[in-house]
């Protein structure tokens, strides 16, 4: 008998018959997922996968990926749906485990570059030693999608002694940037409006489990962490200053930012503050352990420009508010108008 | 942020900070008006107000281009998108002005409207071209600084024969707003003016001569940089010390006395005065505003979809209009920060980031609540 035209070939395209349960999604999830994925549970084919028993709170987040464009300088899609809860998770002090990843697939879309996604999620994953044990994948009809969402879900691990929590910050306590603020967002948009610049800008897309590791395990009283994603960094410190009851004073000449993310921002009438970034987390800490928090912090490779960039003050109208590079004062509001589309 | 240059910056800050302080020393004080909503950003955007004196008083200007749209254009704006099956292209803080019965080009595009948010009058122009079938509108607002672009983007249109796009023409013109200023109270009593930046760059500092001569106002031209706006704060304390008004260049690394004659050649080839044209705050005022040409008047869309101007009133409570003549501060207004946020607007002042409110409330709101 004539082999049947096979149902999922890398020079192909997404069709209906994809997502609808039948072999030609049996095909696509054997011969791309589990291949690029590759581990137990996803192998065993059951409905759910049975995890091992772990000692320790268990911590879980999820997030949906809806950029656009798909694939910009430094990343895609696929790395930034594994960063993204990965650093979720991790904000929360805990070792990331396992991922599930859920494909909304536009009709029409390329294997090639569906392809291109799996794997990048694939080494992200297994760069950060995280497997992703379940999955699941719909198709929408062309003009229903953009190519493809990713929903992740991922849990990790607690341990004992570990409390953090936007709630914790207190007044006199220190803010630390783990480095440059706006990279991803600007790399993102200047993909997006085919913004040239003398330099190019890089999405700083990254997980963060083994630096907040490094954080929790050098001794200092750390009350929370927070990755700046969308929102930027002006959203995050507004929401630690509103869940904790505090106001902040930033010292804006201390906040790193990169010359060329500056000038597209300066370009695009952006402000940085407001910008998302992908790899980036702020640590609120005792002040007597902002300087040793800081040494530990700038020995990790991810954040080399890590700074400290103001402290908690007592206000009880939770009021961000920065000394300006000139001298003058000013407010860091909640962001207002437009916020950037589909960043992230 | 962390630039080298930062450090000088602040140094500088000091020093010209140290000057103003040491000769604004007049007792009847200084009322400096700064024109463009690009200054009163950079002002409250680096608290500039801290480092002077307080016989300075700032007076914050109409120059923001989405302030001065009245309702009744944005009005406009939404029913052509929602009658007439067009797509309409416009930059970000257009779609959130409010208008006529809780409406908002935003709120269009939420039922259904076709809005898109564009960068640049290039993006309208791919848009175009990118859906031959479909009618595309360029809601087209500004200053002198971006009418250049919207000509480019005309004429383009014109050499290649498109019949798919127009414009919404709402490009208004910046002396015109001045003269107007100085007929009311606050504008009477202003000392002088922190002159347009961008705008000065397109018609060069002449047009601004009469105000000194004819109305005995001081002004400089100053770019947007923090510094530029303390340096032209430093040399109208200077000048009305002096009890001289002339017309001085603060910017002159990017304003000569005839600004950019090509950009004015060309809008001069695509656009002409309309008689009269509506701000909001400042009424309808002769000649302050340009409409095509008729050569270019297919790209009209006014003309070409037969959607009228119609005047409305400002919501009652709203003193967009006192805050765009400089007669009341935006932390006078009634509303302000409780029903009128940013996220939330009532009135146009508080949608742009160069509108007062929004400046005040984002960045200097700290300051009133402390008092
Ligand atoms: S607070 Fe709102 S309503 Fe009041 S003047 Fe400002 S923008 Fe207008």
């Amino acid at each position: 008998m004539p082999k049947p035209r096979p149902l999922y070939s890398r020079r192909g395209r997404v069709e209906i018959l994809h997502g609808s349960g039948g072999r030609a999604m049996a095909q696509l999830v054997a011969e791309l997922f589990k291949v690029a994925f590759d581990n137990a549970w996803l192998e065993q084919g059951n409905d759910a996968a049975v995890l091992p028993q772990v000692s320790g709170r268990l911590v879980m987040s999820c997030d949906s990926h809806v950029v656009s464009p798909l694939f910009f300088e430094g990343g895609d899609i696929g790395c930034l749906s594994v960063h993204g809860t990965i650093n979720d998770v991790s904000m929360m002090g805990a070792q990331p485990l396992y991922l599930t990843a859920s494909f909304i697939l536009e009709e029409g879309f390329l294997f090639a570059d569906l392809e291109r996604i799996v794997a990048s999620m694939a080494s992200a994953a297994r760069d950060a030693g995280v497997s992703i044990v379940a999955g699941d994948t719909k198709v929408v009809e062309k003009g229903k999608g953009d190519g493809v969402f990713i929903t992740t879900t991922g849990i990790g691990v607690l341990r004992e002694g570990i409390v953090l929590s936007g709630d914790l910050a207190q007044p006199g306590d220190r803010i630390l940037l783990s480095g440059t603020i706006g990279d991803h967002g600007m790399a993102v948009l200047s993909r997006r409006e085919n913004l040239e610049f003398d330099a190019p800008i890089f999405s700083d897309t990254a997980p963060l489990h083994g630096l907040v590791a490094n954080i929790l395990d050098c001794g200092a009283r750390v009350r929370v962490l927070r990755d700046p994603t969308r929102g930027g960094l002006a959203t995050t410190l507004n929401e630690i200053a509103q869940q904790s009851g505090v106001g902040m004073l930033l010292d804006e000449s201390a906040i790193p930012v990169k010359k060329p993310v500056e000038a597209a921002c300066e370009f695009l009438g952006l402000d940085p503050l407001y910008v998302a970034n992908e790899g980036k987390l702020v640590a609120v800490c005792a002040p007597e352990d902002a300087v040793h928090l800081l040494e530990v912090m700038r020995a990790h490779p991810l954040a080399r420009e890590a700074a400290a960039i103001g402290e908690v003050t007592e206000d009880s109208r939770r009021f961000v508010q920065m000394a300006t590079r000139l001298g003058g004062r000013r407010i860091v509001d909640w962001l207002a108008g437009e916020p950037l589309p589909r960043i992230c | 942020m962390k630039y080298l240059d930062e450090f000088r910056d602040a140094a500088l800050a000091e020093h010209i900070s140290a000057s103003i302080t040491r000769e604004a020393t007049s007792s009847s004080g200084y009322r400096l008006m700064e024109f463009c909503g690009g200054h009163t950003h950079a002002i409250s955007r680096y608290g500039i107000t801290d480092l002077l004196p307080a016989t300075i008083r700032l007076i914050h200007g109409p120059g923001c281009p989405v302030c001065v749209l009245p309702v009744g254009r944005i009005n406009q704006a939404v029913r052509l998108v929602q009658q007439r099956d067009v797509i309409l292209c416009t930059y970000a803080d257009v779609l959130r002005v409010p208008c006529s019965g809780q409406m908002s080009l935003m709120r269009a595009r939420s039922e259904g409207a076709d809005v898109r948010m564009i960068y640049s009058t290039k993006n309208a122009l791919q848009v175009a071209r990118e859906n031959p079938e479909r009618q595309v509108v360029f809601f087209a607002i500004g200053f002198e600084t971006t009418t250049p672009p919207t000509a480019v983007a005309v004429k383009q249109a014109h050499a290649s024969g498109m019949e798919n796009f127009s414009i919404l023409c709402n490009h208004v013109l910046t002396p015109a707003a001045m003269q107007a200023i100085l007929s009311v109270r606050t504008g009477k009593m202003l000392d002088g003016f922190v002159g347009p930046a961008h705008v000065s760059t397109v018609i060069g500092s002449k047009p601004y001569e009469r105000f000194a001569a004819e109305h005995s106002k001081a002004v400089v031209i100053a770019g947007f940089e923090p510094l530029d706006v303390m340096q032209a704060i430093l040399m109208l304390v200077r000048q009305i010390n002096q009890g001289r008004a002339t017309v001085e260049n603060e910017f002159s690394r990017a304003v000569t006395r005839e600004g950019n004659l090509k950009a004015q050649k060309l809008v001069a080839e695509v656009f002409e005065l309309r008689d009269a044209f509506e701000w909001r705050g400042l009424g309808s005022i002769s000649e302050s505003a340009l409409k095509l040409r008729p050569e270019f008047s297919r790209f009209d869309a006014e003309l070409k979809f037969g959607v009228d101007y119609v005047p409305v009133r400002d919501h009652k409570a709203c003193e967009c209009a006192a805050v765009l003549c400089g007669e009341k501060r935006p932390q006078e207004c009634r509303i302000f920060g409780t029903v009128c946020t940013p996220e939330n607007p009532v009135g146009s002042c508080m949608v742009s980031s160069e509108g007062a409110c929004a400046a005040y409330y984002s960045y200097g709101r700290f300051r009133e609540e402390l008092t």
